[in-house]
């Protein structure tokens, strides 16, 4: 499959390679065939900062049933921060990851 | 098939699309020739080792042959092709255009080599595949084509946007040598069915064309590397393509 399945995000944060941390940039999410893991078509995130040289990428793949536990994991974790925040710190929600494409 | 052991192969720099220089890996047999040119497209992943190790085996066949790097702006030739590719899915990809120029580079430099007999080959997989139908429809310089399982050769006006304005499916008319196309059957882009559509157009207009489709292969079947790998597919699509570069690109 040659699929056009890309969304991207805006990214704060940082990421790891090798044994050094980079700032981040952006998110790539795709669903295309894998490149690395033994598998057909994966879900890849990659993690990356396009001012830095293309080294500065932290990458995954994933399968489907793997990536949609991933999101029910965040969306857990995410609703547990909000709480966090709106209710005991008193503090507003403010999302650092928007959709950009 | 005459077969050539020796092979001299090297990264050079070629003139790209608007002037920019770009690294291309060549592969030559040697011997004084004549001998006829392949220019191979890469696919999304990028200007990968597959794409190298494919060149040198069409050096290894008796042909010139050139894989320029299309993502050389976005990372150069040293770094990662795999990090590099994943930089270009990021920014959406690279231009039509611009890729057509690039492979212009590529096909002025072995029309360029004192080795050569006259006639050039395209060839590319996945996005090269489509790219290679593109730049087919697009130039007038090469002498056969061999797209293998392109996607979005079928696009709807939605995904249309400024680095792809048109779909190549309405380029078809303008298609200037002959074709064969390989596809696997459990593919999903391009779907049989997308296919199918591709093929109808070529009829339409009267094309030099050979479709071949593969049952029990899906994507990417030439892959070895990869699970989508399928020997007897793929063995078979290689003497296709040798039948049909020997047929158009023989002095």
């Amino acid at each position: 499959m040659c699929t056009s399945i890309i969304e991207t995000a805006r990214a704060e944060g940082m990421a790891k390679r090798g044994d050094a941390w980079f700032p981040l940039s952006q998110v790539v999410v795709a669903y295309d065939h894998a490149r690395h893991a033994p598998l057909g078509d994966v879900i890849t995130l990659d993690f990356l900062n396009t001012d830095l040289d293309p080294g500065a990428r932290a990458g995954v793949e994933l399968t489907l049933e793997t990536a949609k536990e991933l999101r029910a994991a965040l969306d857990r974790a995410i609703i547990a921060a909000e709480f966090e925040e709106a209710e005991v710190r008193g503090k507003g929600v403010v999302v650092r990851l928007a959709r950009t494409g | 098939m005459s077969f050539y052991r020796g092979m001299i192969c090297e990264n050079l720099t070629i003139t790209g699309d608007k002037g920019t220089p770009i690294t291309a890996y060549v592969a030559k047999p040697s011997g004084p020739g004549p001998f006829p040119g392949v220019v191979l497209i890469h696919h999304v992943p990028g200007w990968s080792e597959y794409y190298i190790e494919t060149a040198r085996r069409f050096a290894h066949a008796g042909y010139i042959a050139i894989c320029a790097n299309l993502y050389e702006r976005e990372g150069g030739s040293d770094a990662n092709p795999d990090d590099v590719a994943a930089k270009v899915r990021g920014l959406g990809g690279i231009a039509d255009s611009q890729m057509v120029g690039d492979t212009a580079g590529a096909v002025a430099w072995v029309r360029a080599q004192p080795e050569h007999n006259g006639k050039v080959g395209l060839i590319g997989s996945c996005s090269g595949g489509r790219h290679t139908f593109i730049y087919a429809c697009q130039r007038q310089d090469v002498d056969a084509a061999v797209e293998l399982w392109g996607g979005r050769v079928v696009m709807d006006k939605e995904a249309l946007n400024a680095k792809t304005p048109v779909a190549p499916i309405d380029m078809t008319k303008d298609l200037s040598c002959p074709l064969l196309g390989l596809f696997g059957n459990d593919d999903r882009a391009p779907s049989p069915e997308q296919v199918n559509q591709h093929e109808a157009e070529l009829k339409n207009h009267n094309k030099t064309y050979e479709f071949h489709r593969y049952d029990g292969a899906g994507h990417g079947f030439f892959y070895w590397n990869r699970p989508m790998y399928r020997i007897e597919q793929c063995m078979d699509g290689w003497s296709k393509i040798h039948a049909f570069f020997g047929k158009y690109l023989a002095k």
